[in-house]
This record gives C-alpha cells, structure tokens and sequence, in this order.
C-alpha cells in the first residue's frame, strides 16, 4: 500500500502538498479576516470574534466553531461539485456524488445551528480547486477529508453545548467514513494511524487557504 | 514517522493562562505527531486539569447530557457534591466501556488472523485494524490507572468464525456499533482529555467501518449525512453473544 497519510503529520500545515498550491494573490489579512476564518486566528488567545459578540455568551465559543466547521464545509461540498464536472469513473463519481450530498446537508446543518445560537453564519468564500482528472480529485478528495476529521476532533473538545457537540460528532464520524471509502478506493490504508489527528484550527485554516480565492 | 518540533514554550504559556481549556495535553495532541505517544501523554497531563474542567463545565451548564443512562452526569453539577469526583466516576465507567469494546474487538481479529481465512490485501488490512484495537486498549488501561480506577477485565470471547464472508460482515458490524458506540458517550464525556482521546479513536473505528462496509458491498456511510449514536444499553445486549464469560 501506498503511504500518504502521514505526511500530514510531518509539517505545522496540516497538507503540506497544499503550499504549492496558486494562491491567487490573496493577501493573508485580507484572507483570514473573512467572516469565520478570523476565528481561526483568535482561538487560544481568550478573544471572542466581533461578529458574534452579541450572542449568548456561553455560545461565543460555540459559534466560532461551528462557522469554522461550515467553511470546511462550503469548502468541501464545492469541491465535490467541482468534481462531478470532471470525467471519472463510475466509483468516483459516485463517491463525488454521494459524499458531496453529505457535505451540503453539514452546510445546512451547521447554518441553522449557527441561527438558532444567535450568531451570523460564515459567508461562503469563493474556492478555486487544482483538479484535473480522477487523480487529481481523488488525491485532493482524501487530503481534504482526512484533514477534516482532524479538524473536527481538535476544535470538538473546546465545544459547551452537548448538542452542538453531539452534532460534530456526528459529521465528523461520516468525514472519517469518507476519508477511508476514498482511501480504500485509491488502495491505500483506509486507517494510517491507530488514533486520528486533531489539528487546530489555525493549521487547518493555513493548510486550506490556498484553496480559498475570495 | 518523524518527530516535529515540540512547542514547549506554548505549553508552558498554556500553563500561565486563566482559561484552562487551552492548557496542557490538549496543546500537546494537536503538535506531537507521534499518536501514541501523544495520547498517553495527553492522559497522563490531563487528570490534574480535569477537575478545573469539571468546574468550568459545571459553571457553564455543559455537565447536562439530556438524561438517561448513568446519573453520574446528571448530578456534577449539584450542590453539595464534589465535582471533581463525580466526573471522574462517570467517565472512568465511560472508559471501561471503551476498553470492553475494545478487548473484543481485539480479540476478534486475533482470531480472524489465526483463522486462516484471509491473505494477501485483506488479511494486511484485518492485521492493521487489529493492531489499532489493541493500541485502543493499551490507551484505555493506561486511561483507567490516570483516573485512578481499576481496569475493566479481560472478556473471554467466542466468534463465529466460518467464512471469509461471514467473518468481514462480522467485522463491520462490531465496527459501525463501536463507532456509534464512541459516539453516543461523547456528549456524556466531562474531562476534555479524555473526550480528545475518545474522539482520535472514535473516527478510526469509523474508518475501519467504512472500508469494511464498502468490502463487504454496503454503503461506507449508511447513516447518511450523520452518523447515528448508540448508548450503552443499546451497545451491551448486541456484544453480548461474543462474551463467554
């Protein structure tokens, strides 16, 4: 079996195949200010976002990573769209498909969550995804959904609401079911590691940028 | 594998900080890329701040899991009862659980290794799903002795090994019900150590489930968009039929 899956751990980018990635002369500020990704920036520091500062305080948290989770979310359900307009064969596409059917439930779950917490869901940046064929796709396909699972369990632990925790764990379980589908597809190890990575948001959010156009 | 730069300084910063959800362990998973040695790390720092967690779930409200079950979640958060205590006692039980899933699986591919069912590609996958179980295990014995508890023991287990077939549908039934298994506990979870840890083992059972159903010729995500949870009580009478004794 081909081994890929830990080279994510080999860097502080979570994708290190993602920085030779064009990145459309975006600046950093003018990219990490936009809507969620500034929570990126702030967790750890104590620092509540301003674009949440009028919801329930013992939500502030909360919101700030569930609108981390719907930019990876947009991201992803973009990406799988972008996908089906490739030529693949008959498994991808119904892996880009399917998978890119759950990615745009996660985006409307996660949306109305946000609402019912009193905060403003993200804006859904503008992507641009180096993909050509079914490599390509496929190859970007794990690399996003493994990073995704790591995501998810580093930002799941500093989650208050039970519900909004059982949620994330709930999409993050399909995130990995994806990782592993596509893993096997591609005949690598579904499961590189006895225990799944947790990444912080901050590293998710440099390891995805490149992606990220406006 | 290779070993990264370790971030001592933010650890230490971690340290000096009021809020106690970024000190620590939890700091210390997301940057040693090592996992194993990253998990039993992060148990091992983590049983002194679980207490100030148990406090700031408690004052936040975070303790109510919706009922049912145990009532060890229910009651952290009461007057008159030491927080710190009740937490560890519900996820101690939490984490025998685990390791009780855990045992069986373990020992279900051992003896699917054994068999003499499997070679080639499919074998090499059973023997590493095998190994995560018992790095699992490991994990979650060390977990127990951190909070102080005793071990859960050993299952003594019996499988019905007949065909390759069988046994892969076997298999990916015990994994998708040890993945909503780990799913239906971590809401219950108070210590966020140990709720990181669940999790980094939660999405591997997923994994191992999702390549075992897509073998076996089922969907990897039959629960659709979200994953369904399982408690306890739904998890025990379907392992039952593996314990021996």
């Amino acid at each position: 079996m081909r081994e890929k899956g830990n080279d994510m751990a080999d860097s502080k980018l979570a994708v290190p195949q993602l920085a030779a990635v064009e990145i459309n002369g975006m600046t950093r500020s003018s990219l990490l200010l936009r809507g969620a990704l500034a929570a990126g920036a702030v967790y750890g520091a104590g620092a509540i976002s301003p674009f949440v500062g009028k919801a329930l305080a013992q939500s502030d948290g909360d919101v700030e990573v569930l609108n981390f989770a719907l930019t990876l979310e947009f991201l992803e359900a973009e990406f799988y769209v972008k996908g089906q307009s490739l030529k693949l064969g008959s498994d991808a596409m119904a892996l880009a498909q399917e998978f890119g059917g759950h990615e745009q439930e996660h985006v409307d779950a996660l949306t109305s969550t946000i609402k019912d917490l009193g905060g403003t869901p993200a804006a859904k940046p503008t992507f641009k995804f180096p993909i050509k064929d079914e490599e390509s796709f496929l190859d970007l396909a794990q690399t996003l959904e493994d990073t995704g699972v790591s995501a998810y369990n580093g930002a799941a632990p500093s989650i208050q609401s039970t519900d909004v925790l059982a949620a994330a764990g709930s999409i993050v379980q399909i995130e990995a079911r994806h990782a592993a589908a596509i893993r096997l597809l591609t005949e690598q190890n579904p499961a590189p590691d006895a225990f799944d990575k947790a990444l912080e948001m901050q590293a998710v959010l440099s390891a995805v940028k490149p992606l990220i156009k406006a | 594998m290779h070993d990264g730069p370790k971030e001592v300084n933010a650890m230490s910063e971690g340290h000096e900080r009021s809020d106690p959800e970024r000190t620590g362990a939890l700091e210390e998973l997301t940057r040693d890329p090592s996992s194993r040695k990253r998990f039993l790390k992060m148990m091992g720092g983590g049983v002194a701040a679980s207490s100030a967690f148990a406090v700031v779930l408690a004052a936040c409200g975070g303790d109510e899991d919706g009922g049912g079950g145990g009532g060890a979640g229910t009651q952290a958060g009461g007057a008159g009862t030491s927080t710190a205590e009740q937490t560890g006692s519900g996820d101690l039980k939490i984490v025998n659980y685990a390791l009780t899933l855990e045992y069986l699986e373990a020992d279900f591919y051992a003896e699917v290794v054994g068999s003499g069912l499997f070679m080639g590609a499919q074998l090499d996958l059973i023997k590493t799903i095998g190994e995560h179980e018992e790095a699992h295990v490991e994990a979650l014995i060390s977990t127990v002795e951190q909070l102080g508890g005793t071990p859960a023991e050993k299952p003594k287990t019996k499988f019905p090994l007949e065909s390759a077939q069988s046994v892969l549908e076997l298999a990916a039934t015990v994994e998708n019900l040890g993945a909503a298994a780990y799913l239906g506990q971590a809401g219950r979870i108070q210590s966020k150590e140990i709720l990181a840890a669940a999790l980094s083992i939660h999405t591997v059972e997923a994994r191992h489930a999702s390549a075992l159903n897509t073998l076996t010729g089922k969907s990897a995500t039959p629960d659709g968009a979200f994953a369904k949870p399982a408690s306890m009580d739904e998890v025990l009478p379907k392992v039952k039929p593996f314990i021996v004794s």
